[in-house]
């Protein structure tokens, strides 16, 4: 990317629905190398979020990419009276929603089945000395 | 004859995973996983040593450490008159960056040498996600000063909830002053989830018997 700052890219869940899993980890990855944030409308399954990771670590280099920074939210279920006493969490299910950015550029916290808070970083001292290099 | 061969050709430990499979009593696989740092291959020294007499690997305050699954084979296990024999599988720290920088400043290594250990490190993290298509269990082993619900541990769940293993969750580094056993039990409410010290031992057989009852 030329210019200085982060794209953010929300993506449908309708175009998420067409992509089979590995077009769609090489869709995320190739976005986020390029310092593409993206908010998935349709959020990632487990073994989504797995194959991703796994993919990541072949893309990963010293020069220019140190990975992913990465949250999926799933909403707590509500709808049982163990849910709503003990705020179980469906890990096994879909996520509703998932932001994935590059590491360097990225910092998200799971904040509850609600909301992830997304803080973009400014300019990283590691980056400046490997530009300075 | 084909008895002998296989006999001459494995290390004993091979022989008895061997002999087990040949009259139908395959052992459970369990895997140890969790992020870098979190303690994993400390518990599988002590289980092993506890059990086995023996040790599983090296433990380090540099993260990834453990760049190579290691499995010890036919540990036996018993509590309360209740046995288990399993395969133990210490696997490398799961993550979704590896920046060789760090290493470099935070662990003072030679740009050279954190630049091979992030290499091996990645390569590692491949190498476990792979082995959970191959374990029957794991002990999910996360750092109790740290926040629960990190994407790794989440990651990992989520896989497990999704294929159905049983888990067991360690909340490591108990010993801590700064740790939170209680955030994450209330995180994982749906999990057994005990709070332990690998490194001083502390509470350790109620892990012992927690494993029993989930992976028998
Ligand atoms: N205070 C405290 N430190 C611990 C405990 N368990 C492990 N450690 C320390 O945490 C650091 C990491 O331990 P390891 O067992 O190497 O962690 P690991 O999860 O195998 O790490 P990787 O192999 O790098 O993924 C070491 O310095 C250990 O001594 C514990 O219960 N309490
Ligand atoms: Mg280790």
């Amino acid at each position: 990317m030329s210019e200085n700052g982060v794209k953010i890219n929300l993506v449908s869940k309708s175009m998420l629905d067409e992509m089979s899993l590995q077009e769609k980890i090489q869709f995320i990855l190739t976005e986020v190398k390029q310092d593409v944030i993206l908010v998935l409308e349709e959020g990632l399954e487990p073994d989504e979020e797995a194959k991703l990771i796994e993919s990541t670590m072949f893309e990963i280099d010293p020069e220019s990419f140190v990975g992913i920074e990465m949250e999926s939210q799933r909403e707590m279920e509500a709808d049982s009276i163990i849910g709503k006493l003990f705020q179980r969490t469906p890990y096994g299910s879909r996520a509703s929603m998932t932001v994935v950015g590059p590491a360097d550029k990225l910092r998200t916290v799971y904040k509850d089945g609600n909301s992830i808070e997304a803080m973009v970083l400014e300019k990283q001292t590691a980056e400046a000395n490997g530009a300075a290099a | 004859m084909a008895i002998g061969q296989k006999l001459k050709q494995n290390a004993p430990g091979e022989i008895f995973s061997w002999i087990s499979q040949v009259f139908g009593k395959e052992q459970a696989k369990i895997g140890i996983y969790g992020p870098p740092n979190a303690g994993k291959t400390t518990l599988a020294n002590r289980i092993v040593r506890d059990w086995a007499g023996d040790v599983m690997g090296a433990a380090s305050e540099v993260p990834h450490e453990t760049r190579r699954a290691r499995r010890k084979a036919n540990i036996q296990m018993s509590q309360d008159g209740k046995g288990l024999t399993l395969d133990i599988v210490d696997t490398p720290g799961i993550a979704t960056k590896i920046d060789f920088n760090d290493f470099v400043e935070e662990h003072e290594m030679e740009e050279n040498d954190a630049k091979d250990r992030a290499k091996e490190a990645t390569e590692g993290v491949v190498e476990a996600i792979r082995w959970l298509d191959d374990v029957d269990g794991i002990i999910l082993v996360m750092d109790a000063t740290t926040d629960p619900f990190n994407q790794v541990n989440v990651t990992i769940l989520g896989n497990l909830e999704a294929r159905r293993l049983p888990v067991v969750i360690a909340a490591n580094k108990i010993d801590l002053p700064e740790s939170s056993p209680a955030t994450l039990k209330n995180a994982f409410p749906q999990h057994p989830v005990v709070p332990i010290s690998a490194i001083s031992g502390y509470n350790i057989d109620q892990l012992y018997e927690t494993m029993v009852e989930n992976f028998s």
